[in-house]
């Protein structure tokens, strides 16, 4: 399907060369199919090369049908001339004389015709030519029936044909002749040739045309399965790397790397790969073909496109910067719309819709511009290209008929190389354009290995000690934990608490003080940079991340919940989870009456639209995070979604799953962990107070402050 | 569809019509060729001919292209202006229209589909313009003028091409039967391979606290399949496409000529020739024909995405907007009150009120408060003052008046609102600051201090670079949360409102900066009443009113030591939050 000028940049790639080589390497599995249609490609093209000459020799075969042969109407007309001469006449005399039939007139003036010339002019002279004067009968004496290639021409035929060729010298003429010479001199065609050049060249059109369905076939599946395979990869790869990396990376990138980069590939190499060997083909192969047919014709023909060409390739570099300004437009209207859609009630609320319609009406006419000039532009294309070929229909006509005429060359010559200027001009544009998305290419695929190539988490291959959520205590203690997200800061700065099994532990602080990175830490999200965390005296550095996290059961702020069903969300990856279970835990957060009332129950839906609200959500989340048995619990910002009674209603469950289980508490409300048994205060990545609330209230501290400031007004 | 076409400019109208007539003499150039390609052919087959002529035929030949060449150039210039400047007509009508819309409405299409209707769709029409109104208007001439050309030539050779042109025009419609629909589902699970990686990328920390990485691998791979498979089966099938064309077209000339061989075989000998330049004319003509037709069917595939754009804009454009400005205020002195009478509300389109017979009343410089759970309905009442939705029953008077009768405009100028999610503009601090003039033109500097102090945003805004000149990137990427809510908030201070609406803002301030903007807030408007929508009791544990709501109904009105006595809701949730004696020392 031919793809519209899409507004997709057009970026280039760092290395072209090198994502190319990586490209080709990548698709080693496929090795033997992609060269074997990379063969059919080629193939494909000689064989379009091979039918234009095929096509000349057909044009010329039926030519050869156009025109009556001359060689032996010349000796039809010697023959019968020859009964006109003087000896044959006077051979024949005597007989005309003799013979009763002829009436004396007829004798008369056939003698008189004879006397009327001299003696010079009877040797020269053609009686042929006064055959109408000659009486008839005395003609059919003077006439003798003969035979060419075994052809009887009768003496009526002979006389028939005398007064036909008399009257015009037409080619029309030629048809009223009598059939034994007709016969004799009609064009002669070729039938067999015809009919076998035909069969030649249909069976030439089907292989080509079979050869590259094939090749379109095998480029489809190799282009489909190895996007296939890079999407695997990448969306593996997503769970080998680091969380850190997500730090820096936004999702968008990585979205558009699986589905706008990986397509991009899919598409060009479906398309332009093969497209490119064949037009190199076809192009080189046209030359070559070309010479060797005429070089004369041939350099006429490579002179008009040069020319043609030369052309395009002046608009096309002039054309870039205004494709680039229309991107560029393009991408600021949208932006600005996104912005002034999505703030629609600020800007109706703060009267900007003048100002709204002001700017959007700038960049609007900004757009147009650009817009317009690079439609214009790109629309240009077409015509020259064609005229480019109509310029070298008509050199190579030209050229060709002046050949002709001086016998170089036959006409099927012309028309093969009317056949090869198009085949010539066409492949120049399709290279052109397969360069241009193999660039694409290159941006995408380096895009693509780049992200395959990031640094993956620290290998644990080594890692011989487990810990069984059965056996485990609950003991956790940092001992000089320091850590920071890049190397340049710390966000915790040697940071150490024990915390014995069972306790209830809470943290507080302001934003950023690294609250949310101790729990990273603390589930080996992250590396930390020194010092130890422990549990149950087992450093973090000898379990496996997957071994930690199924001593922790983690509830988070984000409310996670998947494309899928209720059920399916609450069970998540344990199918060991029944439905009673899941009744269970919905009950204890209070959100079986609501999935009662959800059309099909557990096997409702969730979507993104409104009809499960926020706070819904992280009560589902929650429940999920219920069903997960594990000794260690933590609630990061677990109920800010949810509306304080309900929270309070949340948090009398969850203090009843918590009992016996040491679980961390990170809560914005301070409400929420009052009752906790250590409330850690942080600021700026250390505990600057610890200790549970009626002690920090004591202290009169960071902690009281922040309390109090809740009533504050 | 073509009532959208109506929306072009007379201008561009005439525009077409002089396309229309380049055109035709476009396709008359075009189609004049092939006679001097026969004359050539005829010129350098029969013997005895001059040079000069065939110079002379291909010379006018050369004209024929040059013309045609020129024409296309002007008809693309004139189509680009036409197309570009028609989607520049639409965008302009449908932000226009968008800019009327009310939330109501805005909920109805959702920003995102509006804003894909604003460019995406609109680009369809366009390329439908720039690209189709060339195609549609040159192929159906092109092909009947072709026709006509040759339909005296020879009877067989017309019979072919027809029956080249209905096997092409079958085969691509029966493709395009199979693959079109496939290409929506492939549109949606391209959308779902998004959905889920961009699942795994926002939960990485829940699946791996869950050690799911398994699981979601192979949801991934469910639909890694299906997508391979389908897009496999679509483009197995389109590369079918370019080889038939090619054998059509190849099979054309082929038929042409061998058909020629046996006419010319059988013909008089006068005719011979006549016969053999019309085979030639013929096979290049038989090619226009079907490659216009090809252009039809291009128009075809082109047309079906084109009419679902433009029903969206139509529906856009057709919405009626249903709240509208008022005939305009009569002189009022008093200031800064809001009244509610009896207030029910409900979506149009739902059987249940979100809310229901809410009255109150508060005065100037007086602080109303209100608390629910969510779904009670607060966002909803505080939205109905600067009428972004209107009442169902009832009626909302600011000053006396009913914000029906007010021009929005007017009402808006009263009103200060900060929303729930800040709204941050690209341009500077200043620029975002100084967002609502309300009249005036300009904001003094001093102005604009004060109002970013106010909002406890001075510190953070003197670090950044630039200070109040500092940029603010798109969607106000590179400040947090908090910090945008506070400009969000200097925007309503700067604005000096008599009525300043905080819905649910102060839930993104931490407690401390929450307490110290309402403690220097409630000194700079002393004069101005506040409508605040809170979760926390210690945020409107002051105010003058606090009205409690519950499932839309109003259960309590009064101050907090009244509603602690009277009303139970309300003593639920502030003893969620604090404790018995810290809400008795509060």
């Amino acid at each position: 399907m031919p793809r519209p000028m899409s507004g997709k940049n057009m970026e280039k790639s760092k290395n072209f060369s090198q994502a190319m080589k990586r490209l080709v390497q990548s698709l080693e599995s496929w090795r033997i199919l992609l060269v074997i249609s990379l063969i059919l490609a080629m193939i494909s093209s000689i064989l379009a090369l091979i039918a234009p000459n095929k096509l000349s020799e057909f044009a010329d075969t039926i030519g050869e049908g156009l025109f009556p042969n001359t060689v032996k109407l010349e000796e039809v007309v010697v023959k019968i001339t020859d009964s006109f001469h003087l000896e044959n006449i006077e051979e024949k005399m005597p007989i005309i004389m003799l013979d009763e039939e002829i009436s004396k007139e007829d004798k008369d003036s056939f003698m008189n015709l004879l006397s009327s010339f001299s003696k010079e002019e009877k040797d020269s002279s053609d009686y042929s030519l006064l055959f109408q004067k000659i009486p008839s009968s005395i003609l059919s004496t003077l006439l003798e029936e003969f035979q060419i290639n075994g052809v009887n021409i009768s003496v009526d035929d002979q006389i028939k044909m005398l007064h036909l060729t008399s009257s015009s010298q037409d080619l029309s003429t030629l048809d009223q002749l009598p059939e034994s010479i007709y016969n004799l001199v009609k064009p002669e065609m070729d039938i067999e040739k015809v009919k076998n050049i035909a069969l030649f060249m249909a069976l030439l059109y089907i292989f080509s045309a079979l050869f590259s369905y094939i090749q379109g076939f095998s480029m489809a599946t190799i282009s489909n399965h190895y996007a296939q395979s890079l999407r695997s990869k990448i969306s593996n790869k997503i769970n080998t790397l680091p969380l850190k990396y997500f730090d820096n990376h936004e999702t968008g990138d990585v979205l558009s790397r699986v589905t706008n980069d990986v397509d991009t590939i899919a598409q060009n190499l479906n398309q332009s790969l093969a497209s490119l060997v064949g037009a190199l083909t076809l192009f080189i192969g046209s030359i070559v073909m070309m010479f060797v047919t005429s070089w004369a014709l041939a350099l006429t023909a490579i002179l008009a496109t040069v020319i043609g060409f030369f052309f395009m390739f002046l608009i096309l570099a002039k054309s870039q910067k205004y494709f680039n300004a229309r991107q560029k437009e393009l991408g600021d209207m949208n932006g600005f719309i996104e912005e002034m859609y999505s703030g629609h009630s600020v800007v109706k609320a703060y009267n900007g819709t003048e100002k709204a319609i002001e700017d959007f009406e700038k960049l609007n006419e900004r757009l147009y511009t650009a817009n317009q000039k690079s439609q214009f532009l790109s629309g240009l294309m077409m015509p020259i290209m064609n005229f480019v070929g109509n310029l070298g229909y008509v050199a190579v006509c030209i050229v060709g008929a002046l050949l002709t005429m001086n016998g170089y060359i036959t006409f099927g010559v012309i028309v093969a190389f009317m056949i090869y200027v198009r085949l010539f001009t066409n492949p120049l544009s399709q290279i052109a354009q397969a360069m241009t998305s193999l660039q694409a290419t290159g941006a995408a695929s380096e895009r693509v290995f780049e992200f395959l190539d990031e640094k993956e988490m620290a290998s644990q291959d080594d890692i011989i000690k487990a810990l069984d959520k059965e056996d485990v205590k609950g003991c956790i203690e940092f001992s000089h934990v320091q850590f920071g997200y890049d190397d340049t800061k710390d966000i915790i700065k040697d940071f150490s608490v024990k915390i014995s099994p069972g306790e209830k532990v809470a943290i507080v602080g302001p934003t950023g003080a690294g609250k949310t990175t101790l729990v990273n830490l603390l589930m080996k999200f992250y590396e930390i940079k020194s010092g130890d965390i422990l549990i149950d005296g087992t450093s973090i550095h000898d379990l496996s991340r997957e071994n930690i996290h199924k001593l922790f059961c983690m509830v988070l702020q984000d409310t996670w919940l998947f494309d899928g069903t209720v059920k399916e969300n609450i069970q998540f990856n344990n199918q060991n989870i029944t439905e009673e279970d899941i009744w269970e835990s919905c009950r204890v957060v209070g959100v079986d009456h609501f999935i009662k009332t959800l059309p099909g129950g557990l096997d409702a839906k969730i979507s993104n639209d409104d009809t499960v609200s926020q706070g819904q959500k992280q009560l589902f989340t929650i429940a999920r995070g219920m069903l997960e048995d594990a000794p260690f619990l933590i609630l990061d910002e677990a109920t800010s979604n949810v509306d304080t009674r309900t929270e309070e209603l949340v948090q009398k469950a969850m203090d009843k799953l918590t009992e016996g289980k040491t679980s961390f508490i990170i809560a914005h409300r301070l409400s929420t962990i009052k009752n906790a048994d250590l409330i850690l205060v942080m600021k700026d990545g250390n505990i600057i107070e610890q200790g549970n609330h009626e002690e920090l209230m004591k202290k009169e501290g960071f902690y009281a402050d922040l309390y109090n400031s809740q009533f504050e007004l | 569809m073509f009532k959208l076409l109506k929306k072009l400019r007379k201008k561009d109208v005439v525009l077409m019509l002089v396309c229309l007539l380049l055109i035709f003499l476009q396709v008359f150039l075009e189609l004049k060729m092939p006679d001097y390609m026969s004359s050539i052919t005829r010129l350098v087959q029969t013997e005895g001919n001059k040079m000069s002529d065939i110079i002379e035929q291909g010379i006018y030949m050369l004209l024929c292209a040059g013309g045609s060449l020129l024409s296309a150039i002007v008809v693309g210039y004139i189509a680009s202006i036409v197309a570009s400047s028609y989607s520049r007509t639409l965008r302009g009508l449908i932000f226009h229209k968008v800019q009327e819309f009310n939330t109501e409405e805005i909920k109805k299409f959702q920003t995102s589909s509006l804003i894909t209707r604003t460019t995406n769709d609109v680009t369809q029409m366009e390329m439908l313009i720039g690209l189709g109104l060339q195609m549609m208007i040159k192929a159906p001439i092109m092909a009947v003028w072709a026709i006509f050309k040759i339909l005296d030539k020879g009877l067989e050779w017309s019979m072919l091409t027809a029956g080249c042109v209905v096997f092409l025009l079958t085969t691509v419609g029966i493709l395009m039967l199979i693959v079109l629909p496939r290409f929506a589902k492939i549109q949606k699970l391209i959308d779902k391979i998004n959905g889920v990686t961009s699942e795994n990328l926002s939960g990485i920390r829940v699946i791996r606290a869950f050690n799911a990485e398994e699981f979601q691998k192979n949801r991934f791979e469910d639909v890694n399949n299906e997508l391979t498979s389908m897009q496999l089966f679509n483009q197995r099938a389109f590369a079918i496409m370019m080889p038939l064309m090619m054998i059509v077209m190849q099979g054309l000339t082929l038929g042409i000529y061998f058909i020629g061989a046996f006419l010319i075989e059988n013909a008089m000998m006068s005719e011979k020739i006549t016969l053999f330049s019309n085979m030639v004319v013929f096979s290049s003509y038989g090619m226009q024909v079907i490659a216009s037709f090809l252009m039809l069917a291009m128009i075809f595939m082109m047309w079906p995405r084109a009419s679902i754009s433009a029903k969206r804009i139509n529906e856009v454009l057709d919405e009626e907007v249903k709240i509208k400005d008022g005939q305009g205020l009569k002189l009022n002195n008093r200031k800064g009150v809001v009244e509610f009478k009896n207030v029910s509300f409900k979506y149009p389109d739902a059987d249940e009120y979100l809310l229901k017979d809410i009255s109150f009343q508060v005065n100037q410089g007086e602080t109303i408060a209100f608390i629910g759970s969510t779904g009670s309905g607060k966002s909803t009442l505080i939205n109905l003052v600067p009428r972004f939705y209107d009442v169902t029953d009832g009626e909302v008077l600011v000053d006396g008046i009913n914000v029906k009768d007010y021009k929005l405009k007017e009402l808006h100028n009263k009103i200060g609102y900060i929303p729930q999610k800040a709204v941050m503009f690209t341009g500077t601090v200043r620029d975002n600051v100084a967002y609502g003039y309300n009249g005036k033109k300009h904001i003094s500097e001093e102005k604009l201090e004060e109002a970013i102090k106010i909002a406890q945003a001075s510190e953070f805004v003197e670090k950044m670079d630039g200070g109040y000149g500092a940029h603010i990137a798109r969607g106000g990427t590179n400040i947090s949360g908090g910090q945008k809510q506070r400009l969000s908030i200097a925007r309503a201070i700067a604005k000096n409102p008599e009525i300043y609406i905080f819905d649910d803002s102060f839930s993104a301030l931490d407690y401390k900066t929450d307490s110290s903007l309402r403690r220097d807030l409630k000194k700079y408007t002393k004069n101005a009443t506040s409508l605040i929508v809170a979760q926390r009791i210690g945020t409107i544990i002051n105010a003058d009113k606090i009205v409690v709501l519950d499932h839309g109904e109003c259960v309590g009105i009064g101050t907090h030591k009244e509603l602690l006595k009277t009303c139970k809701v309300y003593k639920e949730i502030a003893l969620s939050q604090l404790s018995e004696e810290e809400l008795e020392n509060a």
